[in-house]
């Protein structure tokens, strides 16, 4: 006996169900395009705060003055040392800039900005060191980075105190966790939500249908049958509502790059927005059609069985 | 092709709709059961199709015994039984065509083997220049011939008919009693519920009558 359906008819069915339960959501397309808006804002949400979590870890790392140093270089230290040891410096990979302020500079800026001149003019000598002021380079600007930088300008001899100002820096990652934790349990919830939404349509599709199942059903229709084309209707779901996330998200990126960069420019800056990466946009993809799978299959495990000719 | 053994069927709410029925309708037969609604006309061909689940006693189509088939398996019974309807049961929303190919689709069938025996089955019950038409569009005696059509078009040994004339009137009732005696003639075995007593004289076939869920005359049955 010939085998009624060899792999291929089995495929072919399988796109032929796709295309149908396709066709069936395009017949309705308010209806379908609202279901699908609601996923796509759902999982739009996650998404750009992804996308802004990773723009502000680049940020973090990309800015000039991450993490800055001061090396409060000993008082015997000579100004012409003082120099010698800037030059020297100059020459390490991982310092960016640097600036001497000598103690005479020193006792300027302080002057200026205290307002103890005439106190000032009490001292017989200087009190005050010179300084060099030191940035990281850009690609050691991150806390740890900069902290290993710091342990070894501390010990230069002609260091006296090297103080690393990092506590923004500590900041802003902290700050950079949590929104990663709280992206985290957003995502979880509107996952579930995409999940309910998705279920919630399927099972209204079901009850519009009974009829069809029944008479299906009637005629020796397996379970498996009778479920493919609902879970299929799922995954359009969910996949049309990635798509329209990802579009939503192209959009939110192009209404701020333009402003963003403005700023970036105001503060001297070459940062620029990034988009999500093809990963990214794949993971997103990905997770939309599996949450409209899931779903779907979950209404029609609840739903279906419940539905017997009589 | 059906064997019932002192079958009894109880609904859950304590009514007896079968009592103890025991018959034997071989392949190749046509039968008619016949009795007042509510004798359990509807119940024993449920029975058959496992809609419902005897309560006591065994039944067997085509050798095999219904009251072990486990749930998974039901589709593949169904799949032997043709299966017509006193409302049709037809999908309003899909063309004479495709209802008729259903049964084909689901069982798998390649696209020009479904197009092929579509076309065959529809030319049998003379309706081959409808196949393009939504049922709505067609008579009631027309809609009833796209029911035996689907229920013909996978070739299953066994047509069961609940009520296929009921709303039909009587020169349309007897068309269609004549199309069940050529599928008959072929070798399939047929069993219509119906309480078109006239109709059923006039066609000289065995009855299995039905009182209270009791079968009154146990008729000996023979191939046509």
């Amino acid at each position: 006996m010939r085998l009624p359906a060899p792999l291929h008819v089995y495929l072919l069915r399988h796109v032929q169900v796709a295309l149908n339960s396709l066709g069936r959501l395009y017949r309705a397309p308010l209806a379908s395009l609202m279901t699908a808006a609601v996923i796509g804002i759902a999982l739009a949400l996650p998404s750009a705060l992804y996308a802004l979590t990773v723009n502000l870890q680049r940020l973090g790392s990309q800015w000039d003055g991450g993490a800055s140093l001061s090396l409060f270089l000993r008082q015997d230290v000579s100004l012409d040392q003082a120099r010698a040891l800037e030059k020297k410096l100059r020459q390490w990979p991982e310092i960016g800039r640097l600036r001497l302020i000598t103690p005479q500079q020193a006792l300027e800026e302080f002057r200026q900005l205290s307002g103890f001149g005439d106190t000032l003019d009490l001292l017989d000598k200087n009190p005050l060191p010179a300084v060099l002021a030191v940035t990281p380079a850009p690609g050691a600007a991150d806390a740890t980075a900069a902290a290993g930088l710091m342990q070894r300008l501390q010990a230069l001899a002609e260091v006296d105190l090297a103080q690393l100002d990092l506590q923004w820096v500590k900041r802003f990652q902290a700050m950079v966790d949590l929104v990663q934790r709280a992206i985290w349990v957003l995502s979880g919830l509107l996952g579930l939500a995409v999940l309910l939404i998705t279920g919630n349509t399927i099972r209204l599709e079901i009850q519009n249908r009974r009829e069809e199942i029944e008479i299906t059903k009637l005629i020796g229709a397996t379970s498996a049958f009778i479920r493919r084309p609902f879970l299929y209707s799922g995954l359009w779901y969910g996949l049309g509502g990635a798509l329209l996330a990802a579009s939503l998200l192209a959009l939110a990126f192009f209404q701020f790059s333009g402003p963003v960069r403005q700023l970036a420019t105001l503060y001297e800056s070459s940062f620029r927005l990034q988009m999500l990466s093809p990963s990214g946009w794949l993971a997103l993809l990905l997770a939309g059609a599996v949450l409209g799978l899931l779903g779907a299959w979950l209404a029609v495990s609840r739903h279906l069985a419940a539905i017997e000719p009589s | 092709m059906i064997r019932f053994d002192n079958v009894s069927k109880r609904y859950p709410e304590g009514r007896d709709a079968l009592q103890a029925v025991s018959f034997h309708l071989p392949a190749g037969a046509m039968a008619f059961l016949t009795g007042h609604s509510g004798a359990g006309k509807s119940t024993l061909l449920k029975l058959i199709a496992l809609l419902e689940r005897s309560t006591r006693g065994q039944l067997f189509l085509d050798g095999e015994n219904l009251s072990r088939t486990r749930r998974r398996k039901i589709p593949f019974v169904r799949r032997k039984i043709g299966m017509i309807f006193q409302n049709y049961r037809l999908l309003f929303d899909r063309t004479v065509f495709d209802n008729v190919a259903l049964p084909l689709v689901i069982a798998g069938h390649r696209h020009q083997e479904i197009a092929r025996r579509v076309r065959a089955a529809l030319d049998k019950v003379g309706l081959l220049d409808k196949e393009r038409a939504l049922p709505v569009t067609l008579s009631g005696g027309e809609q009833q011939r796209v029911g035996i059509a689907r229920a013909v078009v996978n070739k299953p040994p066994l047509l069961l008919a609940d009520e296929p004339t009921g709303n039909l009137d009587p020169e349309l009732s007897r068309d269609i009693m004549h199309l069940f005696e050529e599928f008959n003639r072929v070798g399939v075995t047929v069993l219509i519920a119906s309480h078109d007593l006239d109709l059923i004289a006039r066609l000289g076939h065995p009855q299995l009558q039905l009182h209270q869920g009791r079968l009154l005359t146990p008729p000996a049955l023979e191939p046509a």
